[in-house]
């Protein structure tokens, strides 16, 4: 009864109280919103790259080398020679292993040369492989195969000419030998829709008149690079998939301690997790302000509750009256304090999930993100708790100020 | 011989604050079934004298018992049950929780008091409702859309159920017309005779006196007191 009672005071103030529920409400709905982009970024983080157990690079730090060969950003101090490449290729418990070569630019994109079994092994996303969308892959030496926001930003279509240009950020193209669009990868949320991808042997090709990094000044011509044997003498990194999982430590020491030439193998999801550690400031941060907008809903709540106590204290007399103890004025003040958080946080789950639900082919798509749609955790059943028990203890204060109120007033409140 | 159902022996009483109002009253009693009329004009004390004989606020000195139980005998918790159980109480208007149906709204006093909860019968709230001439199946109805006559009257059935000794009345037909005002009291006492109850009615009009057993003025039992802190 005494809950029905409460509900009817609620409906009776329906305005006031509608509008304090929808504070509530929206204030979880980002709070959850927050942990789940949070949560879905940390995972496409890490989904970035799977099914490759190892990542070989020059000797530089695991940070670094991750960086540079799966997010292409900053560069390589060093290459690994076509030799040791050969030899890591050999031993007998790598299963595949996929050549990289990094260094060229086109506008604003990374151009990657690798082999075609780069499409069979790079795997995201719990072990998706990539899509080639529109066209074909790598067949002809000037192939090109483009990410899909490569192809969105510049407008590129199948058959397109592209001209990579020397380095990063530089002014010196290599026009003499264009490259065709050759395919379109469909969108993956990773590096992978920002790079251009091209064969080694082309990456080898455009730098046949080159030495030391300077143009020579000669010209050959197309149809002799053509024939010419274009197996590079160096590459950059290599994805390495082993037989068995419980080789990877094995062939990870024997490539640290490789002694012809000094390289590092790294498990990109222990340098994904050290990476994360570093962005992931941004996520306390965030977790932070949406902490700050429940706070500041309840304490509108708060403020609510507070503003109507003078207009109910008639009500507070007739209770008082009809033989309620204080204590249940104030228990009925913070039942009700409770039952708004409670209708306001399962409206702000609803409102997530019907957001969820309009928004994840659109983010998808977009920013590559998938926020998946999942019953409510554990972590997030107890944020709501949380907020209920928070609404509960706020309203407290003027559940206090209620009972003075009506042990001041008696029984005979003249309005 | 039954206990009275009133007795105020002695009383003193002073609202706490600075500029405080306080009232003595040196003896009133009240016998078993009597209906008594307390006269006073506003801001004479009437309320504070409720107050008091409800047991919400307790006398600095003296006696007040209802029924022979000495309200200052009891804890505070046990007060407030005594009142839901032995009290039934009426306002000048504004009586009823406006956003509760009529029936909750009958039914709030035993809520809180299992003693008086047994005495109700399970259809009594409708059978009062009858009584008093309210229509049929008002008892579902929101207590904020009825006429404030009919607020009064489910007041009153309120007032009456799981038959408290006591009744106490404060201006009740105040807010009503002349012609409402005597069906009103005519279906109160008729109610209040029916289970024996004693009534203690304040109000300013003496017209309402033909009525009752007895009509007191609250002048001649009690002294008031205002003082400047």
């Amino acid at each position: 009864m005494i809950l029905r009672l409460a509900f009817g005071s609620l409906l009776a103030r329906a305005l006031t109280v509608g509008m304090t529920i929808l504070a509530i409400a929206l204030s979880v709905a980002l709070f959850l919103g927050v942990e789940k982009v949070r949560t879905g970024a940390r995972a496409s983080f890490a989904d970035t790259i799977s099914g490759t157990d190892l990542i070989v690079g020059a000797r530089s730090g695991s940070v670094q080398l991750l960086l540079y060969s799966v997010f292409r950003i900053g560069n390589a101090t060093n290459n690994v020679t076509w030799e040791s490449y050969q030899d890591i290729a050999a031993h007998p418990e790598v299963d595949w292993i996929v050549p990289i070569s990094l260094g060229d630019s086109h506008r604003q994109f990374r151009v990657m040369g690798t082999t075609q079994a780069f499409f069979e092994h790079y795997k995201y996303r719990g072990g998706r492989s990539l899509v080639v969308g529109q066209g074909h892959g790598l067949d002809d030496l000037y192939d090109a195969v483009i990410g899909a926001e490569v192809a969105a930003t510049l407008g590129y279509e199948i058959g397109d000419p592209i001209v990579v240009s020397h380095g990063l950020a530089s002014f010196t193209d290599h026009d003499d030998q264009p490259f065709r669009v050759a395919g379109i990868i469909e969108r993956t949320g990773t590096p992978v829709d920002r790079t251009v991808i091209v064969s080694l042997e082309a990456i080898e090709a455009i730098h046949v008149d080159w030495q030391s990094g300077a143009q020579t000044g000669r010209t050959t011509p197309v149809e002799r690079i053509r024939e010419m044997d274009l197996t590079p003498s160096a590459i950059t990194a290599a994805l390495v998939g082993v037989k068995s999982r419980l080789q990877i430590f094995g062939l990870q020491r024997a490539i640290n301690e490789y002694p012809e030439e000094p390289l590092l193998a790294v498990l990109p999801g222990v340098a994904l997790q050290e990476l994360w550690q570093i962005v992931g400031v941004a996520e306390t941060a965030l977790i932070g302000v949406s902490a700050m907008v429940v706070v500041t809903a309840l304490l509108g709540m708060m403020a609510m509750i507070f503003s109507s106590l003078n207009e109910r204290r008639r009500e507070m007399a007739i209770w008082r009256a009809m033989g309620a103890r204080p204590a249940t004025i104030i228990g009925l003040l913070v039942l009700e304090a409770a039952l708004m958080a409670a209708i306001g946080a399962i409206l702000g789950l609803a409102l997530l999930y019907a957001g969820l639900f309009v928004a994840q082919p659109l983010v998808d798509s977009a920013f590559g993100l998938w926020l998946p749609i999942d019953p409510p955790t554990a972590r997030e059943l107890s944020v709501l708790a949380g907020v209920i028990g928070a609404a509960a203890i706020a309203s407290l204060l003027p559940a206090l100020r209620a009972y003075r109120l009506s042990l001041a007033d008696g029984m005979m409140v003249r309005i | 011989m039954a206990d009275p159902a009133l007795t105020l022996e002695d009383v003193r009483f002073r609202w706490p604050g600075r500029a405080s109002f306080g009232l003595s009253v040196p003896g009133f009693h009240m016998k078993q079934g009597e209906s008594v009329l307390l006269l006073g004009e506003s801001g004479s004390g009437k309320s504070t004298l409720l107050s008091l004989i409800c047991g919400i606020v307790t006398a600095e000195r003296g006696r007040v018992a209802v029924g022979g139980t000495d309200l200052s005998t009891l804890r505070a918790g046990a007060r407030d049950r005594f009142r839901a159980n032995r009290i039934g109480v009426i306002f000048q208007q504004f009586n009823l929780l406006p956003y509760a149906s009529v029936s909750d709204n009958i039914l709030l006093p035993l809520r809180f008091a299992p003693e008086r909860r047994k005495r109700a019968a399970p259809d009594e709230a409708a059978t009062l409702c009858s009584a008093l001439g309210l229509p049929k199946g008002i008892t579902g109805a929101t207590a904020g859309r009825l006429s404030v006559g009919q607020q009064q009257r489910v007041a009153v059935a309120r007032a009456l159920i799981g038959q408290p000794q006591l009744i106490v009345a404060d201006e009740p037909t105040s807010a009503l017309d002349a012609a409402t005002q005597d069906t009103f009291l005519g279906l109160l006492f008729d109610r209040i005779a029916a289970t024996g109850a004693s009534l203690l009615m304040v109000s300013h009009d003496e017209r309402l006196g033909a009525r009752f057993d007895r009509v007191v003025r609250l002048s001649d039992i009690a002294q008031t007191e205002r003082m400047a802190a």
